[in-house]
This record gives structure tokens, C-alpha cells and sequence, in this order.
């Protein structure tokens, strides 16, 4: 905007506050309904819906798949669609920092003097289009399921190893199913494909030893699992490494 | 003492009038209502006299808001509401809760929402007035874009808005931890993880959230204290910044509306 714009626009705006109403009580009041509407809402929910509390903190297990609240789903959602691990920086930070920088800057970048949304196509249309993809996001990341069952067959080489090893894969899979793994890895046809990598035939790429080494100090984001018991430490080792 | 002008008298019904002095009848001034009248004006007056209040009250109050102005333009302060809900719950919650990771914490919550009278609607209204924060403030943003109210001389308002978008967000993520259950405890060390990836400042930053390399025992309060002192304090900053600017440059008027034209604009009117 140059400087006749600017004046123009407070030209404009002063004659048409000029037209309007005194702030107290014409804006007030409507103010004040909406402000009951939103007490209403949030009561309403709590009465509804009420306040779960899920079971203990538990650093050595977790039965519980991490997930966010839900308006955080469009970012992890992010996670599942960036999936290489190295662009995994890219989908944490790398994406919504450009839009949070682009977010900050935009009254810099959109100067025009135009406000009327059908005269600013690339705005609106803008505007529209992350509206969207957001909604989409966090409806997908509302859609991704958190099995807590894993319904692969025993290999028939496990089964006829027996005795130690076949204990151990079962307990493994108990594991491994109660851990949230499946949030983000997928194992057979259970799980979700993303963010984390398909574990179908991790015995074949990785050593047990490789697989101990990354429970422990595992890439980010996901957690670490040295507290676990170390007995169900080894059955969850013992149940990926036999999973080739 | 300077005098306010007088109240208008209450439209009250004609039984509770006082009767209209009878001719020849001396009129008295005062009675009770009178007196409890001009205390409440002394008091005002003896304030405004030492604060001047008055002036910012009326500028605040009695702006006009332009012509046009429609149900779109309660959505900031429905969200400074639902800020505001969520600051009343959350002092009560912080009455009960101890940010104590040994277990103090889980149990305390659970005492709240277990035990204490009305415990777990209030737990449920400060839950739940989070979403409800979130998809206002993201309601009030999309209202702000597709009208073109960041534009001159608003932008610096945007700016601070975006802000308090980002803080509104912090809280939601570090009083998700507070409750530490199984969902609340796995989740944030996925976050914080997150934050950890990002370049340069992400190790740091994922550092100081935990209190150390660790997810231990300074985690807890740390959020806590995050979530209880430091973002509510910045919020209530800049809430404010955002309101004296709202208020000195005026509510933007409906895109579409032109003002009808007039030769000159009354300096008074403005």
C-alpha cells in the first residue's frame, strides 16, 4: 500500500465508523451471548463427555499408544506422510516452521490495499486450501487406528525351534502389541504404515543386536524403550529379530 | 469537586413513584435513594479523581464500532472467554494438584476427579475449554484472514495474535503432561522427541523441556511451572497489547461495505 492507499483506506474507515454504533452496549451485548454460548459449550462437554484418567504413569510399559490431543493430529499426521528418516527433520520442524514463519510474516508479504476475499484469489483460494489440508490431516490422524493386537502367524521355522524361542517370540508379540508400536510401525498387516518404518521383515535387515541398540537409544521421535523389564526387553528382541 | 451529570431516573412502575408533592406542600430533597445515590457517586468521583479512570473506561466503552459489524466479530472475545474459563478452572485444579512425578501427581488428579466435590466437571470444563479455545482462536484467525484484517494498519496486531496462537498451543502441550497417566506421559516424550529433531536449537530445546537428557524428575515441574506461570503471564501480556491495539485503531469494518459519501467528516464523529 503507498501513502494515498493508507489515507484512502483511514478515509474509508473512519467514514464508515462514523455510520456505526457506540462499542457499549450494541457490541457488548452481542459479545455477551456468545460468551454464554461458549460457557454453555464447555459445560456441556464436561458433562458429556467428562474427564478420563487412563492408568498410572508407567515408564517400563506402555500400554498406551502416544497420541496427541487432537489438534495436534495434523502434525503427527505430517510425520506419516513425510516418511523417509531423512526427511524426518524435514516433517517435525521443517514444515511447520515454514508455515509458522510464513503465518508471522503474512501481513508483510500480502500488502495489496484489496480486502474483499472474491477480489484476492491467491489469498482466499490460500486460505481455503490449508483449511483443508489441515482438516484432512487431522481427520486422517482421527482415522489412524491404535491396534493393540498383533494377528501374525507364528513362522513355521519358530514353531519348530520350540521350547525357549517360541516362548519368547510369543511374549515378544504380547509386547510389543501392548507398547504402542503399532502406532507407528507396521507388522504384517497390523499397525499403521508410518511414521516410523515397516517392521514385516526387520530380522532380515537388522541383527538382534542391532534392533537391542535401537530400543534403546532409537531415532527420534520415537521413545526409548531401555526401562522396560529387561526379560521383556529380550522377548521383544527375540520377537522382531525371528520376524523376517 | 467536579459533578457528574445526574443519572437518568429508573423507568420504574408507577406504584413504587414516589408521589408528586401536593401544592402548597414543601418539596424535600433526599430520602434514601437519594443518599445511596450520591455515595456511589462520591466513591467514583473520589477515585476518578486519583486514577483518572474515567477517560480509559469511556474510550474503551463508548468507541464506535463501524457500521456492519456482525456475529463474525465476537470470535476474539469469545476466545479471551474461553481463555478466561480456562484461567478459573485451572486456579481451582492448581489448589489440588502437586506436580509430584513419584506419584503425587497422578494421585492428586485422581483425588480431583474422584473425590472432590464437583471435582470432575471442573477437571472436564478445563479439558475440554481447551479444545474449545483452540478451535475458536483458529475461528477468530480464519474471520481476521478472509476479511484482510491483518492488512495496514492492523499488521503489528496479526503479529501479535500469531503469537498467542503459538503460546495458546504451548499450553495445550504442557498441560497435557500434568495428569500423568499412560496417554499423558508417552505422548509428551514423543513431542519433546519431536522437538529434539529440529536443527540447531531442537537438542537444546528438547534439553531444557526435560529438565536434562532425561525424562525424570524435573520434567514434571518444569511443565508445570511453564503451563502455570510463565505462558499464562505471556499470555495475559499480550492479550492485553492485542486489546490497546484493537482498541486504538478500531475493529475492522466488513470488506464489502462502502461508506455512503459525505463532503466532510465531522472532527467530533471521528
Amino acid at each position: 500500500m503507498n501513502q494515498a492507499q493508507k489515507e484512502q483506506y483511514l478515509r474509508e474507515y473512519a467514514l464508515l465508523k462514523a455510520e456505526g454504533k457506540p462499542f457499549f452496549p450494541y457490541a457488548v451485548a452481542k459479545d455477551a451471548v456468545m460468551a454464554c454460548v461458549v460457557m454453555a459449550v464447555i459445560i456441556t462437554m464436561s458433562l458429556v463427555l467428562g474427564a478420563e484418567l487412563g492408568s498410572k504413569a508407567n515408564p517400563t510399559t506402555t500400554t498406551y499408544v502416544p497420541r496427541p490431543e487432537w489438534y495436534f493430529f495434523f502434525l503427527f499426521e505430517v510425520l506419516r506422510v513425510i516418511k523417509p528418516p531423512n526427511l524426518t527433520p524435514l516433517a517435525t520442524i521443517g514444515v511447520p516452521t515454514i508455515g509458522l514463519v510464513i503465518l508471522f510474516l503474512l501481513p508483510f508479504i500480502d500488502r495489496g490495499p484489496e480486502r474483499r476475499p472474491e477480489r484476492r484469489p491467491i489469498a482466499t483460494l490460500t486460505g481455503i486450501f490449508v483449511i483443508g489440508a489441515m482438516a484432512l490431516l487431522t481427520y486422517e490422524g482421527a482415522q489412524a487406528g491404535s491396534p493393540t493386537a498383533i494377528e501374525t502367524p507364528t513362522p513355521s521355522r519358530v514353531r519348530a525351534a520350540g521350547g525357549a524361542l517360541l516362548r519368547e517370540f510369543e511374549a515378544g508379540k504380547q509386547v510389543v502389541a501392548q507398547s504402542g508400536c503399532l502406532a507407528c510401525h507396521k507388522l504384517g498387516d497390523n499397525g499403521n504404515d508410518g511414521p516410523g518404518p515397516n517392521l514385516t521383515h526387520i530380522g532380515s535387515k537388522l541383527y538382534a543386536q542391532g534392533i537391542a541398540r535401537t530400543l534403546v537409544n532409537p531415532t527420534a521421535p520415537m521413545p526409548s524403550f531401555k526401562n522396560l523389564p529387561p526379560e521383556k526387553f529380550k522377548d521383544v528382541v527375540t520377537f522382531l529379530s525371528q520376524s523376517k | 469537586m467536579p459533578r457528574l451529570p445526574k443519572l437518568p431516573a429508573p423507568p420504574l412502575p408507577s406504584a413504587l413513584q414516589a408521589p408528586p408533592p401536593r401544592p402548597g406542600e414543601e418539596v424535600t430533597k433526599g430520602g434514601p435513594l437519594e443518599d445511596a445515590k450520591q455515595a456511589g457517586v462520591t466513591v467514583v468521583d473520589w477515585i476518578d479523581e486519583r486514577t483518572s479512570l474515567s477517560g480509559v473506561g469511556r474510550w474503551l466503552l463508548f468507541r464506535k464500532v463501524p457500521k456492519g459489524t456482525n456475529w463474525f466479530y465476537t470470535l476474539g472475545s469469545a476466545t479471551l472467554f474461553a481463555f478466561l474459563s480456562q484461567a478459573v478452572t485451572g486456579v481451582f485444579l492448581a489448589m489440588y494438584y502437586r506436580p509430584d512425578p513419584a506419584g503425587g501427581a497422578y494421585e492428586s488428579i485422581r483425588h480431583v476427579t474422584n473425590d472432590v466435590f464437583l471435582g470432575q466437571f471442573v477437571r472436564g470444563m478445563h479439558k475440554w475449554g481447551s479444545s474449545v479455545m483452540v478451535v475458536l482462536i483458529f475461528l477468530h484467525m480464519g474471520r481476521v484472514f478472509f476479511f484482510g484484517a491483518y492488512k495496514y494498519p492492523r499488521e503489528l496486531n496479526w503479529v501479535i495474535g500469531a503469537v498467542l496462537l503459538v503460546l495458546t498451543l504451548v499450553m495445550a502441550f504442557t498441560g497435557y503432561l500434568l495428569p500423568f497417566d499412560q496417554r499423558a506421559y508417552w505422548a509428551t516424550i514423543v513431542g519433546v522427541n519431536i522437538n529434539g529433531t529440529g536443527p540447531l536449537l531442537g537438542p537444546y530445546l528438547s534439553d531444557f523441556l526435560r529438565g536434562g537428557g532425561e525424562f525424570g524428575a524435573t520434567t514434571l515441574s518444569r511443565f508445570y511451572s511453564i503451563h502455570m506461570l510463565i505462558v499464562p503471564g505471556l499470555i495475559v501480556a499480550l492479550i492485553g497489547a492485542h486489546l490497546y491495539l484493537v482498541t486504538k485503531l478500531g475493529t475492522t469494518a466488513p470488506p464489502w461495505l462502502k461508506a455512503k459519501e459525505r463532503s466532510e467528516l465531522l472532527e467530533t464523529e471521528v
